[in-house]
């Protein structure tokens, strides 16, 4: 087994602790590990925002700027998985500002429209 | 007696196979760092061991000019051999013989050796080294990977199936390995994904390596996919045949005896823990200084750090250790550790490998993205398998069980066998810091001095309840061990657990937290 020891030695959870943790109330020495420090902390989600909920291509933009809609009015067709996705409104409100223009690939979570 | 001619005919032929994809493609196969299939097999098992089936195989494709081509032993070498003396089934995907893409009787060769091992009770290696499906071979090939899919999940508890990953893995091929008991990676070899990086950025612009999306790091470090790292596919073999020695041939079967060692006497386990509950330590150190040799063969060290597992030997035979480990993530119980806990229980379940347990936790780990990643379902993944488990079940109690943890890991109300304490351990419904403000709430907050009443509180509450004999009072533990008895301890429970018999409601199967 002196491979393995060897290799244990070099790895990260053998490290000297320098950080901590608190569980309640209670502070522990222990190291973090990378996927815990690289958790993405929750936000608060916005409905006036509306994000790509699906990686895709922006075929075509109906909305306006400007544009007086109501909640459930078509926005935008987001293609992805060769599926044509309508984007509709979530409130009824105004679309303040079209952050895509047609044709535009985007992210998961790509800002495309803000309402107010 | 065979004619002459009719032997240097079979010598030709076999020849032939031997060669593979031909000189260009190994020299290829060697430029990428990688061994070629026919080496690999003859390095993993036992020298001059190795006897090769279906050599002869031919593909039946007709479209695509399939017809005109010939592919050495259709991408595939099966067969059988000996590791430690021990017979065992084997496949190398053979990426000389067009990509190793898995056609119609590459997967039947497959199947077939599949058939073979689960039929005769005996372990089954396969290494990927592949492409991918055969595409001229169309829908036949999926039917292929299916078949295989099906037999890995048939074979599932009843003989250890072992998938070493030599090359790409990709597409619908990942779930072979996905269903196998153990996963073996080689550092930039390995590559595992089910949508490689082209097809990542053509449809949604991401743009990765396949190192970076599905590599042996990745696999062992973020996904949890794989089981061992290596650093070479030599070490990586080595790694193979460590794990066999401490499993049994099958679900009836029970691993072989290995040599009786005192544990080394570096390992002083009353040195190990500090007495300082918030002070980490190595929790791997316990588990070696109770182990036959200090021997201790860890199971995904990389992934979910914070829960340690693995085999070891006591008295000769083979222990699964479970422990929490301090020294990352103050030894938590989270979503990954769960799953991998869950999982290893299980496996030492369905191949009668007794389970010792060590206990050092201050709960589960709070934060929103472990509630919305579903803590919930995977944290009782500990507890169903624990339940479940009808092996010999030992826990140990360092320090801290606090609440839920306590619970899960292994305690005497899901049917452990034996619970053992240290004289430092603590069992409650949470640390006396959480507790006494809660208790002691309206006290502190309306006393002159609170923090001196909250210091003062969290010590009547450690004097009280910060003790082992709470839960001893009641029958929960069985008995409070000093440190250095822990090793004779546990030789006398699994010695008397031996004849362990229960019984299950009968059902079909569970319906565990997946």
């Amino acid at each position: 087994m002196s491979n393995k020891e060897k290799s244990s030695k070099k790895k990260s959870a053998s490290k000297a602790p320098v950080e901590s943790l608190v569980i309640g109330s209670a502070i522990y020495k222990t190291n973090l590990t990378a996927k815990f420090k690289n958790r993405e902390l929750w936000q608060k989600p916005d409905e006036k925002k509306i994000e790509a909920i699906i990686p895709g291509t922006i075929q075509k933009i109906m909305a306006k700027e400007g544009d007086e809609v109501s909640a459930g009015t078509p926005l935008l067709i987001l293609e992805a998985m060769k599926m044509r996705n309508e984007v509709l409104s979530p409130v009824n409100g105004v679309v303040m500002k079209i952050h895509v223009s047609e044709g535009e690939m985007v992210s998961k979570a790509h800002l495309l429209i803000e309402m107010d | 007696m065979s004619s002459n001619k009719k032997v240097q005919e079979l010598k030709k032929r076999r020849k032939e196979v031997e060669q593979g994809g031909g000189e260009k493609a190994i020299q290829k196969q060697v430029a990428m760092g990688k061994l070629t299939a026919r080496e690999r097999i003859i390095k993993l098992l036992d020298e001059g061991s190795f006897n090769e089936y279906d050599m002869f195989v031919e593909h039946e494709a007709r479209d695509f000019g399939m017809d005109r081509k010939k592919l050495q032993g259709d991408g595939v070498i099966t067969g059988t051999g000996t590791i430690g003396g021990r017979p065992v089934c084997i496949y190398a995907q053979d990426f000389t013989v067009a990509g190793g893409s898995l056609g119609f009787m590459h997967a039947r060769k497959i199947t077939k050796i599949m058939d073979h091992s689960l039929k005769m009770r005996m372990p089954l290696i396969g290494i990927n080294d592949s492409g991918g499906a055969r595409i001229q071979e169309g829908v036949n090939s999926l039917a292929g990977y299916g078949e295989i899919f099906f037999r890995n999940t048939l074979a599932s508890g009843v003989i250890p199936q072992i998938s070493v990953i030599l090359g790409p893995c990709a597409g619908g091929a990942v779930y072979s390995p996905a269903l196998t008991d153990f996963v073996f990676v080689v550092d930039s070899i390995s590559k595992m994904f089910i949508t490689g990086p082209e097809v990542i950025k053509t449809v949604l612009g991401e743009d990765i390596s396949m190192e970076e999306l599905g590599g042996a790091k990745v696999h062992s470090e973020i996904t949890g996919n794989a089981h061992f790292f290596a650093e070479s596919e030599d070490e990586c073999f080595d790694q193979i045949k460590s794990l066999l020695s401490y499993l049994p041939w099958s679900n009836t079967d029970v691993p072989a005896r290995k040599e009786v060692l005192e544990p080394l006497e570096k390992f002083n386990i009353s040195e190990i823990v500090p007495t300082d509950k918030r002070q980490p330590y190595d929790v791997r150190n316990v588990i070696r200084a109770v182990t036959d040799g200090s021997d201790f063969f860890e199971i995904q060290e990389n992934w979910a750090a914070n829960m340690v597992i693995g085999f070891g030997t006591m008295n000769g035979r083979t222990v699964g250790f479970v422990a929490n480990q301090p020294l990352v993530l103050a030894g938590v119980l989270d979503v990954d550790s769960s799953c991998k806990a869950g999982r290893f229980i299980r496996y030492c379940d369905a191949f009668n490998i007794p389970i010792v347990t060590f206990v050092d936790l201050p709960g589960y780990l709070p934060g929103v993205d472990q509630e919305h990643a579903g803590v919930i379902r995977h944290g009782a993944k500990v507890l169903y398998a624990y339940s479940e488990a009808t092996v010999p079940k030992i826990t140990v109690i360092i320090r801290k069980a606090y609440g839920g943890g306590y619970i899960a890991m292994n305690s005497r109300h899901l049917r452990a066998d034996f619970v053992l304490a240290w004289p430092d351990a603590e069992v409650a419904v949470m640390g006396p810091e959480g507790a006494a403000n809660i208790i002691f709430r309206k006290e502190i907050a309306t006393a002159e001095d609170p923090d001196q009443m909250r210091a003062q509180k969290v010590q009547e509450y450690k004097e009280k309840f910060a003790n082992p004999y709470v839960a001893a009072a009641k029958g929960y533990i069985d008995s409070v061990i000093e440190p250095w008895e822990t090793r004779k301890s546990l030789l006398h429970a699994l010695d008397v657990s031996g004849g362990k018999s229960v019984g299950m409601p009968m059902k079909k199967h569970g319906i565990p937290p997946f």
